[in-house]
């Protein structure tokens, strides 16, 4: 009996630890498994018997790449949870600091992460050497998503600006005007990137994903939106946890998500693209079309287009927001403690990521719940392998790996950076 | 924009509330202290891309950050960059894939690592949330200022006049 075991472990970050192993028996995909040992579960721990004010500050401390998508699923799953809507500026900063850590977040995937696999380098410093103009658009790209962040977030890692109710301060007009240059030339940067990237060679595989995102009446989304999927779902967060379930698998200490009854789900840019391809700016959907893709995009591979297209739309957004900015006349809306319970979903640059937190009358918290975007997308990312390596046993094992770790950066996972330590072992027999 | 190659900075790297990930941020406070003449001194929480900023037209860089590779806490390691890469045990504690090592030679590849590149890294013993440093840190803190001070005092005629030399 042939067998072939491609086995990566050592996924290593501060932020967790993962693993993926494929078995190959004769020729057929007996599994594939990919583990991610997830630190959101602490963090829930952690924040019982906190004060509802230090969620925004203690969630940010998930991930130093989206911080923001924390405190924003943060800060709406509390204002439900106290009845308060903030709405106005106040609601359009929100908007445009997460178009920040879009920016910044697609920039550092696209440049530094995936785009290597494409042009068959191991990674970003082996490209910079013969590609060394790409890059340092990739990087200015990102720190104008970071500067961005910084503006409004009071600094790029971890902002602290970002409070229940609204911000501690709100920026003067002037100082948003002031940064309209260099998002216009980021906006510049992000539409070569589409253009760059749509060039690349993408291997011909499709999948038949049951995708979920946020839509909203008239933006494409961010901070709200209803839940929906492209086989019927249509839910408002509050029905999140009706709808889709974590499971404990043997095989991993993270949990699984799904979709209660169906299974696995698809959360991210190719499902927003693919549930809000109207909602797009009309530059964005312009360079969709200059790209060759359609409304609809369900090649995995292809998501390198779609986020290129995504941080053209979060430039583009900003532009908007701020050329209509009126500084608000508060920073934030007041707010009463009550015991209660709030739910709410935001996209993360890498999905639809859902808080709910109960509240004691004192405002303290006595129970939370957080599912990230990368627990939601591992089934689909073990069902991807499982579908694809198959077609790919001829290749060279170094090939092989490599196609594997690919497949797995398609989803821009949280433990993607760590994807180069990668260690494989080849069993055949 | 200034010319290429014509100012020298310091980059302290680290997380002021992490215990002894602060080492390099304190080592560039000390700095801003004392009269090191004209080099610029910043303070970073380790992000490839401002990093890679902050070296950018300059013609000499010191770089400090917190290190663990097994020896005494406090240790002190110098590691001249300009032309050798950052050896993998002495890397940077950082909260990303992307720490400081990859983003010095991202900027070799790049053509923008200084001619003059040097890291000081302090072995650190703890990076308890809030923590202070420890007591040998802090002490290695204060010698690796001096050493740097000595280095752009060494460099840098301005600053010699400044110190009196």
């Amino acid at each position: 009996m042939a067998r072939k075991t491609i086995k990566v472990d050592v996924l290593a970050r501060v932020e967790g630890e993962g693993a993926f192993k494929v078995i190959v028996r004769d020729g057929v995909v007996e599994s594939a498994q990919l583990n991610i040992f997830e630190p959101p579960r602490f963090f829930e721990a952690m924040l019982r018997g906190r004060d509802f004010a230090e969620a925004p500050d203690i969630t940010a401390r998930v991930c130093g790449i989206c911080p923001v998508a924390y405190q924003m699923s943060a800060v709406h799953a509390l204002e439900h949870a106290l009845g308060v809507r903030v709405e106005g500026s106040l609601r359009a900063l929100r908007r445009l600091l997460y178009c920040g850590e879009w920016i910044e977040s697609h920039a550092l995937h696209i440049y530094m992460l995936h785009a290597p696999d494409f042009l068959g380098y191991a990674g970003a410093i082996e490209m910079a050497r013969d590609h060394a103009d790409v890059v340092r658009r990739g990087l200015e790209l990102k720190k104008t998503g970071n500067a961005l962040m910084a503006l409004l977030g009071g600094r790029e890692i971890h902002p602290i600006n970002v409070r229940v109710g609204g911000f501690y301060r709100t920026p003067q007009r002037r100082e948003l005007l002031a940064f309209v240059d260099r998002l216009e030339r980021a906006r510049d940067a992000a539409l070569e990137t589409v253009r760059w990237v749509a060039q690349f060679d993408f291997p011909d595989q499709q999948r038949d994903y049951e995708l979920v995102a946020l839509r909203h009446d008239d933006e494409y989304p961010f901070n709200e939106g209803k839940i929906v999927s492209n086989r019927g779902l249509d839910i408002a967060a509050s029905d999140y946890e009706r709808q889709f379930e974590e499971i404990h698998l043997e095989h991993s200490t993270a949990l699984h998500a799904r979709i209660r009854g169906r299974g696995s789900y698809l959360v991210g840019p190719l499902a927003r693209y693919n549930l809000n391809f109207d909602r797009l700016s009309p530059l964005a959907q312009q360079a969709a079309r200059e790209a060759r893709l359609g409304s609809t995009c369900t090649n995995p591979y292809q998501s390198i287009i779609v986020r290129a297209i995504e941080a053209l739309y979060a430039c583009d957004e900003a532009l908007r927001i701020i050329s209509a900015y009126e500084q608000p006349e508060r920073a934030a809306e007041p707010l009463e403690r009550c015991a209660g319970v709030g739910c709410a979903a935001t996209e993360a640059p890498r999905g639809l990521l859902y808080h709910r937190y109960q509240l004691e009358a004192d405002g303290s918290i006595a129970a939370a719940r957080i599912v990230p975007p990368t627990s939601q997308n591992q089934a689909s990312i073990e069902e991807d392998l499982k579908s694809f390596v198959g077609s790919w046993l001829e290749l060279p094992e170094e090939r092989l790996q490599q196609r594997c770790e690919q497949t797995v950066r398609n989803y821009d996972p949280c433990i993607s950076c760590a994807a180069h330590f990668l260690r494989v072992e080849l069993d055949r027999r | 924009m200034r010319q290429p190659g014509t100012h020298c900075v310091v980059l302290g790297v680290g997380n002021p509330d992490r215990g002894d990930d602060a080492a390099g941020r304190r080592v560039a406070q000390l700095l801003r202290k004392q009269h090191c003449g004209e080099v610029e001194i910043y303070e970073l929480d380790g992000e490839p891309a401002t990093l890679l900023a902050r070296l950018e037209g300059a013609r000499a860089a010191w770089i400090i950050d917190a290190c663990r590779t097994g020896a005494a806490t406090g240790t002190v390691h110098r590691l001249d960059v300009s032309v050798t890469p950052l050896r993998h045990a002495c890397r940077g504690l950082s909260t990303h894939g992307m720490g400081l090592a990859e983003a010095l030679e991202l900027a070799r590849a790049l053509g923008q690592l200084p001619a003059r590149c040097v890291v000081y890294a302090v072995e650190a013993g703890r990076f308890d949330a809030g923590a202070a440093l420890s007591a040998t840190v802090a002490e290695s803190v204060a010698v690796v200022a001096a050493r740097i001070r000595a280095e752009v005092l060494g460099i840098t005629p301005h600053a010699e006049r400044a110190a009196g030399a």
